[in-house]
């Protein structure tokens, strides 16, 4: 583990470590199996403050730097990244009310969520996925209350939040302009969760439709302006991006340590495979894709916390990392063999756990898109 | 150091309902060695409401001398009511050496008895002698949970006292022959001075289950188990052999059996006539609590588990194997 | 409700190794922890205060490195916490440790409470935390599961070998807590992080004016240790083997029969 961590952080990793291996790992395999994560589990996480360690003091969180934030997600993205996405999203939807609502509205996400209460992102729908600008659900003006009513696709944490920030047209005719941010409680009238979506991984992760009919919220709940939804959603991504190559790093660190232990006492042809060349290259070039999106996230997160909106870097980091974890959790199963392939042994959900890192928080190919309009923009 | 107004070993003959424990009766086996060697003589004390059971015991045990104090204040054992039993004994008639079994109650007793008395008391010996010379007991007892054995002395101040695990002795020959001088000494406690009252009390759930440390065939599993549910493979054995299942500190920890069936440092001082360790590394600690066991038989996969440094019998293989095995040729010789 | 708790750092002494020519132990590399019977000690403590309110102090008699154990303390929950340090404590026995934590926990202040696991995973003797009882007056419950107060009154669930003692006892208490007591929380980020940066206070001889010195330290122990040794080993091992899990059990329950031990 390449990075020079301070005392704190070495001390903040130990307490998560030693958390999440007791009390989360052994539920673990069960949970990704049924594609649900019992809700007593998230208890730990909510007492320790995983829900708002990033969170400024005055709305109730720790006010730790997104650096230290990312390694203690690494951590507990080692023990199920499913888990670990729950308190993202969380953090996320009420970091980005923070910079783009009122104080008002930020404390009052706040509140909401302090307690032990998950939060969610409504953005995508059926028909809008990369193209976000082509969703349908509108907000409509009625008084001092907007009306909304749309269907929501893909949402995380979609049965388990207490409030969402959701992304509604309030001028359909104007595409992403036309595109405004509300905060939403689950349990206002019209709000439905629909099926909860049967996924190849991050299974103990929530992920559902919402269905708004005729919700109605108060125009104080349009978090900015009119028509800066978009705009939000694309710097909440910007944010939510990074942190989610966070927890691609402690999914390949613990497909990395699965095979080494492996690697040394399988004997074939009376050797421990791990003195084999080949198997040594593979291993080899796994620990160098994952000290290298280790160090990219660190870096990443600094620049998150000088203020920096990381849109290239944000992507280049996602981009990087997921395509790695792709690589190197192939390769762990490869590693294993046949028992690779067993859902008796830890590897195969590693797989199947990272693929959706190259595909949400906008699929890989339209960050390379953006990555290269970034450059062009850079270079005159 | 002259103690020559200090005399006699004193053993607590400790009670539960009025019936004596056995650590009282197993402590005046060792009580009589360490009589013989300052040449004094061996008394019980016996405190409750009802004692004439518990002093017939002590009498049949080998007690030169009993002490009884009764009252219904002593029904249920308090630290206040019989402490104060015992400094009153202990200022009229001095004892050389107290010896208390190291139960709940009895190191509860022991400390408060120890630091009224400012005196040393040992905790959890394993082994008494006496150094003739200077009329010290060499007080013998493990540390570091069970690393490291120390001798304590108790030098300077009289009573020397010490507490013993149940179970780490064996109760003498029974005398029935014995004719002991009882001395009743009316002490009573006055109500407000007794600062804690029993005022329920709920019967260990575990009816059916022999005790630990009655046992005489314990089958326990450790890590090796890797289950709650795999345990029932060891209690087919243990019934076969009208046993009962223990295990290991790691068994606990990993939440697949109540610490009350716990062998250990940490646990229960067991001497089985027969022990078996199943799954069980061998770890110092666990050791501690079952080394004194009559025969110990070891299964491990792992041939260089240290469990197999303090075994009998040993065998190297898989215990899911090995033990059903024992259970079917068991009954084969039952049968046949 | 005012509650006090005394901890212990230990080396884990599940990792501890002998030098058998020495006769010492192996301490380095023996990472150090706090008691884990203490811990329960705390909880206890700290579930008190969660329901009653009020305040959880922690000491601890030790060396320097021992604040470790009460930052952990503080990462938990407790309020204030204060190193008890001093030469003139070295070579205490227990009835000398408990004499000395008595008197720090005299000196700040009166508490309603006073809490300390059942044994030290190191010394094992499970005196010292009932001897402060003694020293200061406090009516004892040792193997306490669970307490709950009712005015003046405290209710306490004891475990004892023949099941479960429920009693009623007036506060000032002490109490002593088993693994089976409770599960102990973790720390917070929150406070861990200002744990690590908390300033702990020392109390020293010099802090104990009133204390009578002749009760502390070597000269103040009654017990003395003669020798220390490690324990031998004399196992007759026997090997038992076979071809199939049958054959074993065969001789093993046939040398059992021989040996008249079955």
């Amino acid at each position: 583990m390449s990075l020079l961590y301070t005392e704190e952080q070495k001390e903040l990793l130990a307490l998560v470590r030693e958390m999440a291996e007791n009390e989360i790992k052994p539920y673990v395999k069960e949970a990704d199996e049924k594609g649900e994560c019992p809700r007593e589990l998230f208890k730990w996480g909510f007492d320790m403050g995983l829900h708002m360690l990033e969170i400024p003091e005055e709305y109730g969180g720790t006010g730790l730097s997104y650096e230290t934030t990312a390694m203690i997600f690494e951590e507990l993205a080692k023990v199920d990244a499913g888990y670990a996405i729950t308190f993202v999203t969380t953090f996320v939807a009420l970091r980005n009310v923070i910079l783009a609502g009122t104080k008002e509205q930020g404390q009052y996400f706040a509140d909401k969520i302090r307690p032990g209460s998950f939060a969610g992102f409504a953005l995508t729908e059926p028909n809008a996925g990369s193209d976000p600008a082509a969703m349908r659900s509108t907000a409509v003006l009625d008084g001092d209350e907007y009306i909304l009513n749309g269907t929501k696709t893909f949402i995380t944490n979609g049965a388990l939040s207490d409030v969402f920030v959701g992304f509604f047209k309030t001028t359909p005719a104007a595409g992403h302009k036309g595109i405004s941010a509300f905060i939403i409680d689950a349990d206002a009238p019209g709000v439905t969760v629909g099926a909860h979506e049967n996924k190849m991984g991050l299974r103990l992760s929530n992920t559902t439709d919402l269905i708004f009919e005729n919700v109605r919220v108060k125009a104080s709940a349009m978090v900015g302006p009119e028509g800066s939804g978009f705009k939000l959603a694309l710097n909440a991504l910007n944010l939510s991006r990074a942190f989610v190559a966070t927890l691609a790093v402690g999914i390949m660190q613990r497909a990395l340590d699965e095979s080494v232990k492996y690697a040394k006492e399988r004997k074939q042809f009376g050797t421990p495979i791990i003195k084999f060349q080949m198997v040594q290259a593979l291993l080899a070039d796994m620990a160098i894709k994952v000290e290298a999106s280790r160090c990219l996230v660190n870096n990443t997160m600094r620049m998150m916390d000088q203020g920096i909106m990381v849109q290239k870097e944000g992507s280049i980091c996602k981009t990087f990392v997921s395509d790695c974890a792709q690589e190197v959790t192939s390769n762990a199963v490869q590693i294993f063999g046949g028992y690779g392939y067993s859902k008796e042994y830890p590897v195969e959900k590693l797989m199947r756990d990272c693929k959706v890192f190259q595909i949400f928080e906008g699929a890989n190919q339209i960050q390379r898109m953006t990555i290269a309009n970034v450059l062009d923009k850079e270079y005159r | 150091m002259s103690f020559e107004a200090w005399k006699d070993v004193w053993v607590f003959v400790e009670c539960f309902k009025d019936q004596p424990k056995s650590v009282g009766l197993e402590l005046l086996g060792q009580g009589r060695k360490l009589a013989e060697g300052l040449k004094q003589d061996l008394c019980a004390v016996v405190i409750g409401k009802d004692t004439k059971d518990a002093v017939k015991a002590a009498g049949e045990y080998g007690a030169d001398k009993i002490y009884v104090v009764e009252g219904a204040e002593y029904e249920d054992y308090s630290a206040d009511a019989y402490g104060n039993v015992f400094l009153k004994l202990c200022e009229k008639y001095q004892p050389n050496t107290i010896l208390v079994g190291a139960t709940v109650n009895g190191r509860d007793l022991g400390s408060k008895i120890a630091v009224s008395l400012r005196t040393g008391l040992t905790a959890d010996c394993t082994a008494l002698s006496v150094d003739e010379e200077t009329g010290n007991v060499v007080w013998e007892r493990p540390a570091f949970g069970g690393n490291l054995y120390a001798q304590i002395l108790c030098s300077e101040t009289r009573p020397q006292m010490g507490t013993c695990r149940p179970g780490a002795f064996k109760k003498p020959e029974k005398n029935p022959d014995n004719k002991p001088v009882v001395i009743r000494e009316e002490i009573s406690t006055p109500a407000q001075e007794i600062r804690t009252k029993v005022i329920d009390f709920i019967k260990a759930c575990e009816d059916n289950d022999l005790r630990l440390d009655e046992a005489e065939i314990i089958v326990s599993g450790g890590r090796g188990m890797k289950s709650a549910e795999n345990f029932s493979v060891l209690k087919e054995l243990a019934d076969a052999l009208c046993g009962t299942v223990g295990c290991s500190r790691a068994a606990v920890d990993a939440g697949w059996m109540p610490q009350s069936k716990q062998v250990g440092q940490t646990g229960a001082t067991v001497t089985p006539k027969i022990y078996f360790a199943c799954g069980i590394s061998g770890a110092v600690q666990h050791v501690a609590g079952m080394s004194e066991s009559g025969t110990i038989i070891a299964i491990n996969k792992d041939e260089t588990a240290p469990i197999f440094e303090v075994a009998d019998y040993c065998i190297v293989g898989d215990l899911f194997e090995v033990v059903p095995a024992l259970v079917k040729e068991l009954k084969a010789r039952q049968q046949g | 409700m005012n509650i006090v708790v005394c901890i212990k750092q230990v080396p884990d002494t599940t990792e501890i190794k002998i030098d058998p020519v020495k006769n010492t132990l192996i301490r380095t590399g023996v990472p150090s922890i706090m008691n884990p019977f203490d811990k329960n000690a705390l909880e206890t403590g700290l579930s008190l205060k969660d329901r009653y309110g009020g305040k959880v102090t922690v000491i601890s008699m030790g060396p320097p490195q021992a604040k470790a154990v009460l930052r952990e303390a503080l990462s938990m929950g407790a309020d204030e916490a204060y190193l008890v340090t001093d030469r003139a404590f070295g070579g205490s026995d227990t009835y000398a440790t408990s004499y000395i934590l008595s008197q720090a926990i005299k000196k700040l202040g009166d508490f309603d409470v006073i809490l300390g696991g059942k044994q030290a995973i190191d010394g094992d003797t499970g005196q010292t935390a009932p001897s402060i009882a003694e020293h200061l007056g406090a009516a004892r419950l040792t193997y306490i599961l669970d307490l709950e107060a009712d005015g003046d009154k405290v209710i306490a669930r004891r475990q004892v070998e023949e099941g479960i003692e429920v009693i009623e006892a007036r506060f000032p208490i002490l109490c002593t807590a088993t693994k089976e007591s409770n599960k102990p929380r973790y720390a917070t980020i929150k406070r861990k992080i200002a744990s690590l940066k908390a300033e702990i206070p020392e109390i020293t001889l010099a802090d104990l004016p009133d204390a009578d010195v002749s009760k502390m330290g070597l000269k103040g122990s009654p017990t003395k240790v003669k020798a220390t040794f490690t324990p031998k080993r004399t196992a007759c091992g026997v090997t038992i083997e076979g071809n199939t899990p049958g054959e074993i059990a065969n001789a093993l329950i046939g040398k059992l029969a021989d040996g008249k031990i079955l």
